[in-house]
């Protein structure tokens, strides 16, 4: 089973406007500005003229952070079920199958080992074109074995969350991979290996109410959206509208909630600089 | 408690009016011996008739059941079942978030730290309980009373009844979320017995970082879901008409939560449920604490957590 989910050509999470070829323009979500498709890719999805973050394939965020973009990946053969036969109006198998063909990832996160600029770590990095990076059973596992085996093996964690939260097609086996994941974790703190958590956007729901900010590190992307409730829920509840720039990176920034707001593109220095300083060498 | 009477308790709630009337004519005219037959019959006929109609109830049904106002609360299980409650507010940060109380009491004489969700009985109740929808405050309240039982070696209890962590503007500035994660990380290190009860609604995270338990146990009526029905239907179906449906799909009720090992036992609930008879549930809730304290009693510090990892672990279905 593994063998089709580890071909390394995958390109997940990928906007369909990012078909790159000679002559193929993209326009900035955020300044409007129109370059090159070529421009984007080399610039790793930030926009050259304001700096605006765009989503970035998990290929991408590989050949960014990990030196010659090489991951030792780990099991890679774990797939979901549907332990609740659930269907909301759509199978939730038929759904898991789509996002398969879509991603040509078998699951919502990669996980594996690799080397930044020689420093050897435990590497996570969640797929949100994966059915919006949602943690079922087999994510909650995968998270759960990516901290077992660093403590085992004495490997810091980096871990790269992009997520809309717990997967409601699971249900409340979905809610227990909360529990799962930061009970693996502790096994990890109490080691005294570090964790340092990448909270990209958006990071909400039941993986930012677990892990995401029980890191050493705390990282967060710039203009990243991070919250516990989504902004709709909040709306809904309050009959208000929201502040301009609410739970929004630089928000969490001002409250204390994340240690550092870091370029995507000063990422592997940063983290490069900080495994030097927690590593006990 | 006849102000609030869900449709299908009705029939159920108007014998036991009729019951209880009888009772007090017979009391006060000491006419009892003409009415003991006729009692009996009454009383036989509810317990048929509330049987009937909760063998066959809808998870929808369950949701209203576990919602139910009249339901008993954390703190009428906290008078019921301990001695010496000390009831210790505050996160030492912030402020006191009465949506959870917590606190020190004895259970069958030995010290315990109790923690649980605390929803309000009327309006003004309510809004001083937030419905039982905690904070961060609250949340952190928690963990530091799970740091002291570790420190000081007394099992934790806790009962777990919120539909969900509040989602507000005050909640995401003093970070929610970091609250929630940090009790799941506190409970999961504790050196001491952790058993936790749903005693209504287990609403999502706001109800796990009360519920990472050695032992979790659910009475009859209660729930616990990853979304609340109505908020399931809003993300999946786009509108909100089909809660009872997601209800139905989201296998939150009790026997779905015992089949998935979600939980490691369902306590039975008296006649009509918990809130016809609050003693008696929690006579009920009280067996079942005590039974599984008394499994977990052996246990060293580090057996306690480990025991306590590998249950959590094992939940999840995957294919490899
Ligand atoms: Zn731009």
């Amino acid at each position: 089973m593994s063998s089709q989910w580890a071909s390394p050509k995958v390109t997940a999470d990928a906007s369909k406007k990012k078909s790159v070829g000679k002559g193929v323009f993209r326009k900035c979500d955020k300044c409007g500005a129109t370059m090159p498709a070529e421009v984007f890719e080399a610039n790793f999805e930030v926009c050259p003229e304001c700096d605006q973050h765009h989503k970035l394939s998990a290929k991408r965020w590989r050949e960014l952070l990990l030196d010659e973009g090489k991951l030792e990946r780990w099991d890679e053969a774990l797939v979901p079920c549907d332990p609740l036969e659930f269907t909301d109006g759509k199978r939730y198998t038929d759904r898991v199958a789509a996002a398969q063909k879509a991603t040509g990832a078998s699951e919502a996160i990669e996980t594996g080992c690799g080397a930044i600029n020689g420093e050897p770590v435990a590497y996570g990095a969640f797929l949100f074109a994966f059915m919006g990076g949602s943690m079922g059973s087999v994510v909650g596992e995968k998270i759960a074995r990516l901290f077992e085996r660093a403590t085992e093996k004495r490997l810091p964690v980096v871990l790269l969350q992009s997520s809309g939260g717990a997967r409601m097609q699971e249900g409340i086996l979905s809610l227990m991979q909360m529990a799962k994941t930061v009970a693996a974790l502790e096994k990890l703190r109490a080691a005294g290996i570090p964790f340092f958590s990448i909270m990209l956007h958006p990071t909400t729901g039941g993986v930012a109410a677990s892990i995401a900010f029980l890191g050493d590190i705390n990282i967060a992307e710039p203009g990243a959206l991070i919250g516990f409730a989504g902004p709709r829920v909040i709306e809904t509840t309050l009959r208000q509208k929201l502040p301009e720039g609410f739970q929004r990176s630089e928000f969490l920034m001002t409250h204390g909630m994340v240690d550092q707001i870091v370029s995507r593109l000063e990422l592997r220095e940063r983290l490069t600089v900080l495994l030097r300083h927690l590593s006990r060498r | 408690m006849a102000a609030h009477v869900l449709p299908f308790e009705k029939p159920i709630v108007e014998l036991m009016a009729r019951i209880r009337e009888m009772r007090e004519i017979t009391r006060l005219t000491s006419q009892g011996r003409s009415f003991d037959t006729e009692l009996k019959r009454l009383e036989e006929k509810m317990a048929r008739l509330a049987r009937e109609i909760f063998s066959d109830l809808t998870a929808w049904q369950k949701v209203q059941l576990s919602r139910h106002p009249n339901r008993p609360h954390t703190l009428d299980y906290i008078e019921t079942l301990f001695t010496d409650f000390q009831e210790l507010h505050g996160d030492r940060r912030f402020g006191d978030d009465a949506a959870i109380v917590g606190g020190l009491a004895r259970f069958d004489g030995a010290s315990i730290v109790v923690v649980g969700h605390q929803k309000g009985r009327g309006t003004k109740a309510n809004v001083k309980r937030n419905f039982g929808m905690a904070h961060p405050e609250g949340y952190r309240k928690a963990e530091r009373l799970y740091a002291m039982a570790d420190k000081f070696g007394l099992p934790i209890i806790t009962f777990i009844d919120t539909s969900g962590a509040y989602p507000g503007i005050g909640a995401e500035e003093r970070g929610q979320s970091e609250a929630i994660g940090s009790c799941l990380a506190a409970m999961a290190r504790a050196r001491v017995p952790i058993v936790a009860t749903i005693i209504g609604e287990g609403g999502s995270g706001g109800a796990l970082a009360l519920a990472l338990a050695n032992c979790v146990n659910v009475l009859e009526f209660g729930t616990y879901s990853v979304i609340s029905p109505e908020g399931c239907a809003s993300i999946l179906w786009k509108e909100n008409g089909v809660a009872a449906d997601a209800a139905q799909h989201l296998k939150m009720t009790a026997p779905d939560l015992l089949r998935l090992k979600v939980v490691d036992s369902v306590i039975d609930e008296p006649v009509g449920g918990a809130h016809h008879d609050r003693k008696a549930a929690a006579d009920l809730v009280g067996a079942a604490i005590r039974k599984a304290m008394a499994k977990l009693a052996g246990l060293s510090g580090e057996a306690l957590v480990e025991q306590r990892y590998k249950r959590f672990r094992a939940l999840g279905v995957v294919k490899e």
